[in-house]
C-alpha cells in the first residue's frame, strides 16, 4: 500500500495519472518530446518518428490481441490499407492531411472488422491464420489492383503540406507524427477506464461469462477489430507520409509479427507495455547496429562479421525478457516503481 | 425459524409481489443426444421469494440453471420471465431484462481488479459509446464517477469486500472470490439472482455470512433469488421455496420442512436400493 496518496473523491481515484509524481514525469515527458527536434540531428529524429509510428500500430494490436484476446497477424496489412489510402487521396485529391489519415484510419477499420467476422467462431491459433489469409489477399490486392495502388512498382507521393509548408525532413514529420500519437495513446488509456474497455477484457478472459454479464460478444469482438485497425491504418498513414514511397513489399507478414512480438515482449494487456514493446523491437537493433559501428575503426571487419551476430544477439534478448520476465517490460517498470515507493525503505 | 419463513412467504416485501410469478418454467426438456438431462420440468417462482433447487449431483440441476439464463435452447417447453417468453432472447439481453447469475466453478474475470470486475456488472446498463470512451472528459467521466459511487457506497460496504477492492481477483480466497462474484452479479441490477451453489466449499463461517447476504439481497434489495445448492442446512434455513429435482424431473416442490420430509427426497439422497430400482421407479410413477 503506497502512503501520502489519500483521495478525497472518486474522480481523483480515478485517474489516469493520480499521483503528483506521476503527473510530473508525464509533464517533463511531454516538454522533452516537443524540445526533441530543437537539440537532436535529424537521424535520431528519424528514429524517434519510426519508433512513434510502431508505438501506434502497436498499441492498436495491443486492444486486440492483448486486452481482447484475439490473436491478430493481419496489422501490416491493415497498415497497409491506411498507407494506400492516403497515398491515393493525397496524389489525387491533395486534402488536408488529418483527413486523409482519418479516411485511412476508417479505411483499415471496415477492413478489419471484415476481417473480423470469423473471431466469433474461431479462436485464438485458428484465428491467427485466418488473420494470415487477410494479410495475404490484401497483398494480393496491392500488388494486382495496378489501376489504383500502382502495383508491384507502387505510389510515390508527395508530401505533406501544412498551411503551405511542406513537411519533407524528419524533423517536420515530426510535428506531425509526435501529436497524433500522443493524443491516440491517451484515447486507448482512456478506453480501458470504461465500460468497452472492460467489456474486452472480460471477453479475453472468460467470453462465456461475459455474455451472460450482458456484453454482445461479437459487437465488441468486432468493434475490438475496428479500432485495432483503426490505429494501424492510421500509423500506416503516417508511415506514407514519413518514406513517401509505398509498395506491397513496404507491410509483409513480418513486420505483423513484429508487432506481435513488441506487445509480447513489452507486456500484453497494458499500454505502457506496447509502448515499451515497441521502442525495445525497433531501437536494440539500432542500438546494436551503432555498437556494431562504433567496433568498426578497431576492427576493419566487423560489419561484415557481426552483422548476423547482431541479429542472434537481438533474438537472444526476447528470450532472455521473455523467461526474465513473461508479464514484459511493463512488469519490469512496475517492479522498479515499487521499489522506490518507499525507498530508501523495503516495500 | 420454520415459522418465519413461513410468514415471510404469506406477507412478503409487497402485497402485489406475491402474486406475481417473476420466472417460471414450463414442461422444459432437454437432451443431449440420448442424455435426457430434463423431462418436462416446470416450476414457478414468485417474486420477492428465495426458491431453491436441490438434488443429488447430475441431476440436471446446472442444465436446467444454463437454459433459463440461455445457454442451452431447449428441446421442448418455455422459459417465461417477467411474464414474457424469453425462448428466443439471447443471454446479453436476459441480462439487460434483469436476469443475473453467478457460476458453480468461479467465472471472475482475472485479470481485471475486483472493483473492475464489479463495476463490469453495470455494463449493460452504461451507455458511454466509444467516442466519449475514447475522450473521457464530460459524460464517460460522469458515469464513471457516479457508477463508483453507487458500487462503493452500495456493493462493497453492503458485501463487506472494502479491504480487497483494489487486488487482483486471482489472489483471493475461494470464499471472497464467491462474495465478489455475488456483488458482481448485484452490479447487474438484477431483478432475479441465479446462484449456482454460492457455499459450495465454503467453511461454516462463510456460509452464514452467505446465508445473510442471500437474505438481504432478497429483503433489502428486494432481489428474487433462484439458488441451487447442495448444502442443505442453508437451504432449509433461507428458502421459501424449495425444488427437488432428480434424473431431469421434478420429484417434488414446496415448503421447505414439506420437501424435506418428502419420502422420494429422502430417498433420491440417501438411495433406495440401486439407481436402476430408482429409475424404474421413476419411470412408473411420473
Amino acid at each position: 500500500m503506497r502512503i501520502g496518496t489519500a483521495k478525497e473523491n472518486y474522480i481523483a481515484d480515478e485517474a489516469l495519472f493520480d499521483t503528483n509524481v506521476q503527473r510530473g514525469w508525464m509533464i517533463a515527458l511531454i516538454a522533452a518530446l516537443i524540445a526533441l527536434p530543437f537539440l537532436s540531428g535529424q537521424y535520431a529524429i528519424y528514429l524517434v518518428c519510426l519508433v512513434l509510428i510502431n508505438i501506434v500500430s502497436t498499441t492498436g494490436l495491443n486492444i486486440l490481441t492483448g486486452f481482447t484476446g484475439l490473436v491478430s497477424l493481419g496489422q501490416a496489412a491493415f497498415m497497409g490499407v491506411g498507407a494506400y489510402i492516403v497515398a491515393i487521396m493525397e496524389i489525387h485529391l491533395g486534402t488536408p492531411f488529418l483527413l486523409n489519415l482519418i479516411v485511412a484510419g476508417f479505411g483499415a477499420a471496415l477492413v478489419g472488422i471484415i476481417v473480423g467476422l470469423p473471431s466469433l467462431r474461431v479462436k485464438g491459433l485458428y484465428l491467427a491464420i485466418a488473420t494470415i489469409a487477410a494479410s495475404v489477399i490484401l497483398h494480393f490486392v496491392f500488388a494486382n489492383w495496378t489501376s489504383v495502388t500502382g502495383g508491384v512498382s507502387g505510389l510515390s507521393m508527395p508530401p505533406a503540406s501544412f498551411f503551405g509548408s511542406e513537411l519533407i525532413q524528419p524533423d517536420q514529420v515530426y510535428w506531425m507524427i509526435m501529436p497524433i500519437t500522443v493524443i491516440m495513446l491517451f484515447g486507448a488509456a482512456n478506453l480501458f477506464r470504461t465500460r468497452i474497455g472492460r467489456a474486452f477484457i472480460a471477453i479475453r478472459d472468460r467470453d462465456i461469462s461475459a455474455e451472460v454479464l450482458g456484453i454482445r460478444l461479437l459487437r465488441y469482438k468486432l468493434m475490438s477489430f475496428a479500432i485495432s485497425s483503426f490505429y494501424a491504418g492510421v500509423a500506416g498513414g503516417l508511415w506514407a507520409y514519413f518514406f513517401r514511397v509505398i509498395t506491397p513489399e513496404s507491410f509483409p507478414l513480418l513486420m505483423s509479427i513484429f508487432f506481435l512480438a513488441a506487445i509480447i515482449v513489452g507486456g500484453m494487456g497494458s499500454i505502457l507495455g506496447g509502448i515499451l514493446g515497441a521502442v525495445f523491437m525497433t531501437m536494440v537493433p539500432e542500438v546494436l547496429k551503432m555498437m556494431v559501428g562504433v567496433l568498426s575503426p578497431i576492427w576493419p571487419d566487423a560489419v561484415a562479421v557481426m552483422s548476423p551476430v547482431r541479429i542472434i544477439v537481438f533474438g537472444a534478448l526476447i528470450i532472455f525478457f521473455l523467461i526474465f520476465e513473461p508479464e514484459g517490460l511493463a512488469e519490469i517498470w512496475r517492479k522498479i516503481r515499487r521499489f522506490f515507493h518507499l525507498w530508501p525503505f523495503k516495500t | 425459524m420454520q415459522t418465519t419463513e413461513v410468514s415471510n412467504l404469506k406477507a412478503p416485501p409487497s402485497p402485489q409481489a406475491a402474486e406475481r410469478d417473476i420466472l417460471s418454467v414450463e414442461g422444459l426438456s432437454l437432451s443431449f443426444g440420448g442424455v435426457k438431462a430434463l423431462q418436462h420440468v416446470s416450476f414457478n417462482v414468485k417474486e420477492g421469494s428465495v426458491t431453491s433447487v436441490i438434488g443429488p449431483n447430475g441431476a440436471g440441476k446446472t442444465s436446467l440453471f444454463n437454459s433459463i439464463s440461455g445457454f442451452y435452447t431447449p428441446n421442448e417447453g418455455n422459459v417465461n420471465f417477467l411474464g414474457k417468453n424469453v425462448n428466443k432472447v439471447a443471454p446479453p439481453d436476459r441480462a439487460e431484462m434483469g436476469m443475473a447469475r453467478t457460476f458453480q466453478n468461479i467465472a471472475l474475470f482475472k485479470g481485471m481488479t475486483v472493483l473492475d470486475n464489479i463495476k463490469l456488472g453495470r455494463h449493460a446498463h452504461l451507455k458511454t459509446n466509444l467516442l466519449e470512451a475514447l475522450c473521457y472528459f464530460g459524460p464517460a467521466r460522469r458515469t464513471e464517477e457516479a457508477l463508483r459511487k453507487e458500487v462503493e457506497e452500495r456493493i462493497i460496504d453492503f458485501l463487506e469486500i472494502d479491504h480487497i477492492r483494489n487486488s487482483s481477483v486471482a489472489s483471493l480466497s475461494y470464499g471472497l472470490q464467491k462474495r465478489v462474484e455475488l456483488a458482481r452479479a448485484l452490479a447487474m441490477q438484477p431483478k432475479i439472482l441465479l446462484l449456482d451453489e454460492p457455499v459450495a466449499g465454503m467453511n461454516r463461517e462463510e456460509t452464514e455470512d452467505m446465508a445473510r447476504f442471500i437474505l438481504d439481497v432478497k429483503e433489502e434489495w428486494g432481489v428474487t433469488v433462484l439458488m441451487v445448492e447442495h448444502d442443505m442446512g442453508l437451504v432449509m434455513d433461507i428458502s421459501d421455496h424449495v425444488v427437488c429435482i432428480n434424473f431431469g424431473q421434478v420429484i417434488t416442490e414446496g415448503l421447505p420442512h414439506d420437501v424435506q420430509a418428502h419420502p422420494d427426497v429422502i430417498s433420491a439422497y440417501l438411495g433406495s436400493g440401486d439407481v436402476a430400482t430408482l429409475r424404474k421407479k421413476f419411470k412408473a410413477g411420473r
